[in-house]
This record gives C-alpha cells, sequence and structure tokens, in this order.
C-alpha cells in the first residue's frame, strides 16, 4: 500500500495542521507515514506545501505526476501543483479565490476560476467545493481544512476509516464543535454532488481507483 | 507533552527537530543552547515548551535551555558546560555555525569533556536562507566527527549514540541535517529518556589554554582523537550497505538516501546503495569494499561533490577501477534540493534506462504568490513612513528577518543584505564610499545578535548613516523566540530585558529617537530629524509583532477594531493599494474595500489616505 496526497494552499489556512491530522491518523492505523513540511513562510501569505505519503514510501516528496490526493485550500494554487499530478488523480479544491496582494504590481492577472477549474476537471478527476462557505456555515472560516478533509473522507481512498480521521481531529484541534460540523459538511457536500458519477475516468490504471465510499 | 513523556516502544509521529531534542534527552542532555533559525528552530522550541510545561506543574527541570544572544555565545555557554563534564546540545541554521566558528576552530584543538552535539541544519534550495552553503566541509575543517541522518528515527538515533560518540573521543560532534530531515515529520519509536548530571564541577587543565605553545600541542592529539573516530566510523551501525544485488552502487547519505530508495524503485532496478550516516571521518575500509564489489557507482548527494571526491581519492588509493559518477560526470547538479525525479533521471541516463516522469504543466499563466507581510505589521508602517521623508538615491541596507520583504513592490526598500547585522555594517561603509544619504534596517533580536559591533563602529569614527532598529519586541521569522530585549527567557522565567535605545545611546549614539510606527507623522518627523544630523543616528520604531499583538489581545478578550472604506469619500487614489500595500487592502471592480477578515485594526492605512476615506467600522 502507498498512497501521497500532497495538501496545498496559502499560509495561513491550516495546510500545515490537516497534514499532521493525515499523518496522525496513519500513524494510529498502524501505517508508516512521511509529512513532509515547509515553514517560516507560513504565516506570511506565501504558498504552502505538504506532502503526505503513507505505506511503502521512502522519500518524504511525492515524484512528479505520482500524487493521488491534491487537496488545496485555493483553486489556483491546485493548478499550480499540476506536475505532480496524472490523470487518475484525485484534486479536491476549495472554490474561493485568493487574490495574491502583490497582484497590482505583477504583469500576470489572477485568472478565471472556471478557467482553472475546467483545466484541473481536463487533467485529473476534480472535486470543487466551497469549502469556505460551509466552514462559515460550521461556524468558523479558518475551519475549511477540515471541510476538505471531511470532503476527501467521503472518497474511498485512505486506507483506515474516516472515523479515526474524525477522532484525530477532535484530539487535537480545540472548537470541537465547530470541527465536527465542518467534517460532516464537507463530507456531505461531495455526496451530494458527486452522487451517481463515476469519477473512474482512466480504465487502464491499477488501484487507487477514485470511488466514493 | 509526549515528547518528554512518551514510554520506551511508544511511536511517535516527529519532526526530524522534535527527534533530535527526544535523542538528547534519551541520552540525558544537561545544556540546550541555541540562536533561532529556519530549518533549526524547533529542536531548542521543543526544549523551550519541555521547560515551561514542567515548571508549570511544579515539577523540576532536567536540563538548562536558553534562547542565547547569537550562535557563538551559544556554544561557548554550551562547551564550558562540557568542560564541567556535562552533556550539552547547540543547535544552529547552517549560516549560524559561520558566527560560531570561530569558537568551534579552536574547541576542536581545546577538545569536549561532556559530550556535545552541535546540530547544523542546512537549507538546500533556500527555503528560508540568504545562501545553500553545505557545511559539511565544517566538519572537515574543524577536524570534528559528523553524522547526518537520513530520516526521523535516525535523528534521533543520532542524537543519543552522538553523545556517546563526542563524550567517548573527546570531541564535539557535527549533527548535520538539511531541510527535508529537519521539518518531515516520521514515524519514531522512542527510547528511555536518560538522567542528567545537572551540575558538573570544572577541573583545571593548562593545556586548555590554546596559546601557541600549547596549540602546537594540541593539534597533533585532535589527528589522533580522529584517527580514533574513523575506528568508529567503521563500525558503525549507521554506515551500512543495503543490498540489493547487480554490479551497479549508489553511495548516499541523508535524505539523499530515501531519495535513492524512491528513485530505483521508481525506475524497477537492483542496486546496492552504501548508505553513509557517520560522515566524517568516513569509513574507508567499508567505501573500499563498496567501491571495489561494484563496476559503475553513482554519488548521490546534496550541493558539494565531497563525497564523491573522497571516494575518488579513496578509489585512487586502492587502485581500484570502480567508475565514479556524479557532479564531475554532470549526472547532478551542485545546485538546490534533489527530489526522487532527479535521481531517477541521473540513473536512467547512466544505465541508459527509459525514464519520463509527467509533463503535466498549467497552460494558464499563474500569478506568482511571494510572502508578504501581515496586515497590521509595524515594519509596513515603518516603512511607508520612511519613503515618505527619504531623499532621492538613498541607500537602504537591509538585514535578517521578516522585513527583508519590504524588498517587494511597493515598498522596494531594501538594496543590500549580507547576514546578520550588515545593515549597520555596510551602512558605515557606504557613508564613507559615497555622498548618498543612508538609511539602513535590522530587527530587535538582529541587533542584539551582530549588530552592536557595527554601531559601536559608527560612532567611533562617525559614520554618517540613519540605522533603523525595528524593534518588534521577539523574534519574529523563526517562531517568536525571545530575545535580549524581552523579560521573559526560554524556560519561561523572569530575566533582564535589556533596551536597545538605551544600549546605543550607551554606545554614544547622540541623535536616538524612539517612536511607534503606527503614528506615522512621529515617526516621519523623527527620520527627518535623523537625515539632517552629521553623524549616526539611530531610530528605534517600537511595536509589537502584529501576531503577538493580536494573541495577547484575544487573551485578554479585548475587541480588535475593524477599519472600512468610506465610499463617499474615496476618490480612488488607490495609495493605499499602490503604495501603502497592506494585504487587507484590495480593489473591487473600481471601489477599494477592507478585507474585514484579515484586517488587524492597526489604522495605519486610515493616516495614509489623504482623503480621510478609511473610518472605524462601527
Amino acid at each position: 500500500m502507498r498512497l501521497s496526497i500532497l495538501l496545498t494552499g496559502v499560509g495561513g489556512h491550516g495546510i500545515l495542521t490537516a497534514a499532521s491530522i493525515l499523518g496522525k491518523a496513519s500513524l494510529k492505523a498502524g501505517y508508516n507515514v512521511l509529512v513532509s513540511e515547509v515553514h517560516g513562510m507560513a504565516q506570511r501569505g506565501g504558498i504552502v506545501n505538504c506532502n503526505v505519503r503513507i505505506g511503502d514510501v521512502y522519500s518524504p516528496l511525492i515524484p512528479k505526476g505520482r500524487a493521488d490526493v491534491i487537496i488545496s485550500t485555493e483553486p489556483i494554487e491546485a493548478l499550480r501543483q499540476i506536475d505532480k499530478a496524472n490523470e487518475k488523480t484525485l484534486i479536491i479544491t476549495d472554490v474561493n479565490p485568493v487574490i495574491p496582494p502583490t497582484i497590482y504590481f505583477s504583469k500576470t492577472s489572477y485568472p478565471e476560476v472556471e478557467k482553472v477549474l475546467e483545466e484541473l476537471r481536463r487533467t485529473c478527476k476534480l472535486c470543487a467545493i466551497d469549502a469556505g462557505e460551509l466552514a462559515k456555515k460550521a461556524g468558523n472560516v479558518l475551519a475549511k481544512n477540515v471541510v476538505l478533509l471531511g470532503a476527501l473522507s467521503a472518497f474511498d481512498v485512505l486506507p483506515f476509516d474516516s472515523r479515526l480521521l474524525l477522532e484525530t481531529i477532535a484530539e487535537s484541534l480545540p472548537y470541537k464543535d465547530v470541527n465536527a460540523r465542518a467534517f460532516k459538511l464537507g463530507e456531505e457536500e461531495v455526496r451530494k454532488k458527486y452522487k451517481g458519477i463515476n469519477m473512474r475516468k482512466s480504465q487502464t490504471g491499477k488501484g487507487n481507483e477514485i470511488v466514493l465510499r | 507533552m509526549e515528547i518528554i513523556e512518551a514510554k520506551p516502544g511508544d511511536k511517535l509521529l516527529l519532526l526530524g527537530n522534535e527527534a533530535i531534542a527526544r535523542g538528547a534527552l534519551e541520552a540525558g542532555v544537561d545544556f540546550v543552547t541555541t540562536y533561532p533559525g529556519t530549518p533549526s528552530s524547533e529542536i531548542a522550541d521543543t526544549f523551550s515548551a519541555i521547560a515551561k510545561y514542567l515548571r508549570k506543574k511544579g515539577k523540576e527541570v532536567p536540563f538548562y535551555f536558553e534562547y542565547s544572544v547569537n550562535e557563538k555565545v551559544a556554544l561557548e555557554i554550551a562547551a564550558a558546560a562540557s568542560f564541567c563534564k556535562l552533556r550539552a546540545l547547540t543547535c544552529m541554521k547552517h549560516v549560524g555555525l559561520n558566527v560560531a566558528s570561530d569558537a568551534l576552530m579552536t574547541y576542536a584543538y581545546v577538545g569536549c569533556r561532556g559530550g556535545h552535539i552541535i546540530v547544523s541544519a542546512d537549507d538546500p534550495y533556500c527555503h528560508s536562507s540568504q545562501n545553500e552553503q553545505d557545511n559539511r566541509y565544517y566538519a572537515i575543517f574543524a577536524n570534528i566527527p559528523m553524522l547526518e541522518p537520513s530520516n526521523a528515527q535516525e535523528a534521533k538515533e543520532m542524537a543519543k549514540e552522538g553523545m556517546e560518540i563526542s563524550e567517548e573521543i573527546g570531541l564535539p560532534l557535527l549533527l548535520r541535517t538539511t531541510t527535508r530531515i529537519s521539518h518531515t515529520r516520521g514515524v519514531v519509536e522512542v527510547g528511555e529518556v536518560g538522567k542528567p548530571r545537572k551540575k558538573g564541577h570544572f577541573e583545571k587543565d593548562p593545556m586548555m589554554v590554546t596559546v601557541p605553545i600549547t596549540a602546537r600541542a594540541r593539534h597533533p592529539v585532535l589527528i589522533e582523537k580522529m584517527e580514533k573516530a574513523e575506528k568508529l566510523s567503521e563500525k558503525s551501525r549507521f554506515n551500512e550497505i543495503i543490498e540489493n544485488g547487480g554490479g551497479f552502487g549508489i553511495v548516499a547519505s541523508g535524505v539523499s538516501v530515501a531519495h535513492s530508495l524512491e528513485a530505483i524503485n521508481m525506475l524497477g532496478i537492483e542496486a546496492d546503495i552504501l548508505k553513509i550516516g557517520f560522515t566524517n571521518p568516513l569509513p574507508k575500509k567499508l567505501c573500499e569494499k563498496f567501491l571495489g564489489e561494484h563496476d559503475k557507482v553513482l554519488v548521490v548527494e546534496e550541493l558539494e561533490p565531497l563525497l564523491e571526491h573522497r571516494l575518488k581519492q579513496i578509489a585512487f588509493d586502492a587502485g581500484l577501477k570502480v567508475e565514479i559518477y556524479g557532479k564531475d560526470s554532470k549526472h547532478f547538479t551542485r545546485l538546490y534540493e534533489y527530489t526522487p525525479d532527479k535521481v531517477a533521471d541521473a540513473i536512467s541516463k547512466l544505465l541508459n534506462l527509459d525514464f519520463s516522469p509527467s509533463e503535466n504543466k498549467p497552460s494558464i499563466d499563474l500569478p506568482q504568490r511571494p510572502p508578504v507581510m501581515c496586515p497590521g505589521c509595524p515594519h509596513r508602517a515603518s516603512y511607508y513612513a520612511v519613503k515618505q521623508v527619504a531623499p532621492k538615491d538613498v541607500i537602504y541596507p537591509t538585514d535578517i528577518g521578516c522585513y527583508t520583504l519590504g524588498k517587494y513592490p511597493p515598498l522596494e526598500i531594501a538594496d543590500v543584505l549580507l547576514c546578520m547585522g550588515s545593515s549597520a555594517g555596510t551602512s558605515c561603509g557606504f557613508s564613507k564610499a559615497t555622498d548618498q544619504k543612508i538609511i539602513s534596517f535590522m530587527g530587535d533580536s538582529t541587533f542584539f545578535h551582530a549588530g552592536l559591533p557595527a554601531v559601536i563602529d559608527a560612532v567611533h569614527h562617525n559614520h554618517d548613516c540613519v540605522i533603523t532598529i525595528l524593534d518588534n519586541r521577539t523574534t519574529a521569522m523563526t517562531g517568536h523566540q525571545p530575545h535580549p530585549g524581552v523579560a521573559e527567557g526560554g524556560m519561561g522565567e523572569e530575566v533582564k530585558a535589556i533596551s536597545v535605545e538605551e544600549v546605543v545611546k550607551g554606545l554614544g549614539v547622540k541623535d536616538v529617537h524612539v517612536v511607534d510606527p503606527r503614528d506615522l507623522e512621529k515617526t516621519k518627523e523623527a527620520f527627518r530629524k535623523a537625515l539632517n544630523y552629521k553623524g549616526p543616528s539611530v531610530v528605534v520604531c517600537k511595536a509589537p509583532c502584529v501576531l503577538l499583538d493580536l494573541r495577547d489581545k484575544r487573551r485578554k478578550g479585548e475587541k480588535i477594531k475593524k477599519y472600512q472604506v468610506n465610499q463617499n469619500k474615496c476618490r480612488k487614489c488607490k495609495v493605499c493599494v499602490l503604495k501603502f500595500g497592506c494585504p487587507a487592502i484590495f480593489f473591487d471592480g473600481e471601489k477599494v474595500r477592507i478585507n474585514e477578515e484579515i484586517c488587524t485594526g492597526c489604522g495605519v492605512c486610515a493616516q495614509v489616505c489623504p482623503f480621510n476615506a478609511i473610518e472605524v467600522k462601527e
């Protein structure tokens, strides 16, 4: 068993926290796990990437085209990591753009979100949700990392029960009720949105095919 | 607090840095010193957290810990503990060892008594550093043993066993990590926490005073010690041959071992790996054996071709016919960090294999997302004020800290950076070399670390420059560690806080201004005066790091003010966005708005607005 999950997004979105929860839950389930982090710039609005690798893996870094899942708290940040994806990769992303504050001094403008999602859809298997809105509904916009973990748990990807993930969230984070709601809202959103849709695009690949639980 | 409370056999998910802390605890470390620096900071922060936790519980802290003023002092403090037969750990980032190197070079001559591990956390790719120097050369330069872990478990083991090795040989030991070891969490099975010795006793020995005659006598002793170290390396469990079969071999150390294993797995080939963890002195006999058993060997190491050249030496001396590939053969670069793809690519080129990883690329041009100063950061206010009053062609020497981000638009207020404290040193030089005005910037922690001597030089030679000290009451960039300017130490104890302005006055600076940069008018006035003063001026811009300020306000239950743009008053001059550049202010079509979710209520934008259109939201 080997599973590679890339978590990405903007500093301050709780990416390191989400990665660490995935890591702790994997350890509890008895798997080997590596979580590679980036520190220092996390609270300063830059890009944050975290590689979570579970099972029979050696390197802390996911090789090109070998991420099974990419979870992103921001749409263009998901696209920025597309070299890590293949046609079977499941991409779970929040649809809310975070415009870089430096955009006014940049030659490149922020692209239309729909175009970004379309490209992700063309390249991989895309699950795009409004995690920001769901987090607000759960009680705190900061809980969108947990919404995305809930969304992940709706797919048959992790080698352990999603309850273990929820349990780890409860142990690791304050605001238990908010986070439990956020997790559930993420999970339900995916079930609602992707019910009956066959995410099994590729017929050639083996293993790690994405289906709803 | 599992890092201290975990029982032998427990499996924890630990950062490489936390694993090093646990390993040192298992070795019974008595003394821990540091100056914070990414990617090393969490080692010391772990000790700080343990100390505070135990003190809060009314328990005795089994070690002494401090955030020292700089790496050199940190090393000297811990060396003294080692001289008293205590066990010591000193942690720093790679460039920190440059600062400590003066002490290190002669420390090797004098030797240690209690085990002493010096951690150098290197940063290939400069994730958060000003260079990517390869600190393995320090082990060779100083003639001290070196261990390099390839994962978190090994990081723990090496911190523990390294202490024994150091004590046995009588030399400080360099434990060298890189970012991907320091900042990767892995599963670590822990052992028992060791018993510290607590108090030592210094027994005098005239051979510890390195006057020339003693130094000459100590040098051969050092060489003898390293001969003993080579024997330990030869039988160390950290050096091993991972056999898979085949005439092709790989030699690797550190994270490159992990990338190599991943690469041969991806390529589906068989290759033996000589994994070297005890990298100085090299286990010559083991290397010779491995080189003798293979026709082709690829050396996988980030940065400089250090192992590669030493292996070539060994092969030459032994008259071996083996072909050794790596950087000289252009299979690898000396730049940046490696990845499994880079290693797989090198292997496939060498063995003529087909390797074509995914070439997925975004077809849309994506805007960059560089890190920026936080909303409400007092540095932005300081910079904005300076830009309002500074004449054209002024030189802005900058320094190491969050404030280096002033380099980017719209402020663009950083012209040159070398190292900690260099803003003040280069200011002195620019003042004599040009007729340009000079306004330099350094943080409070940086001032204490390495800024002081240059300020003395400025006073002594009357260099005409404005030295700004951005005093945000913390070492912010590395995770808010304390420094000599604050009254709480690393163990949560009360310590003497040293005032930046009193120090500079004491050094003889006559023109000293202390301002809260969030008051733009007063700040501008201070800089105007300082620019008009002939000779060195110091402006201390004092306001707490906004992240700490918000944390304190939330703890006290204080309401955080929010600002908004009064659209009736806004004339769309765009100064707030295009000149001030707070990330909370943005264009919504033609309108300027403030993102309430991230506004910290500092109110500086309201002072920036020429039309008083930015108001407190009631």
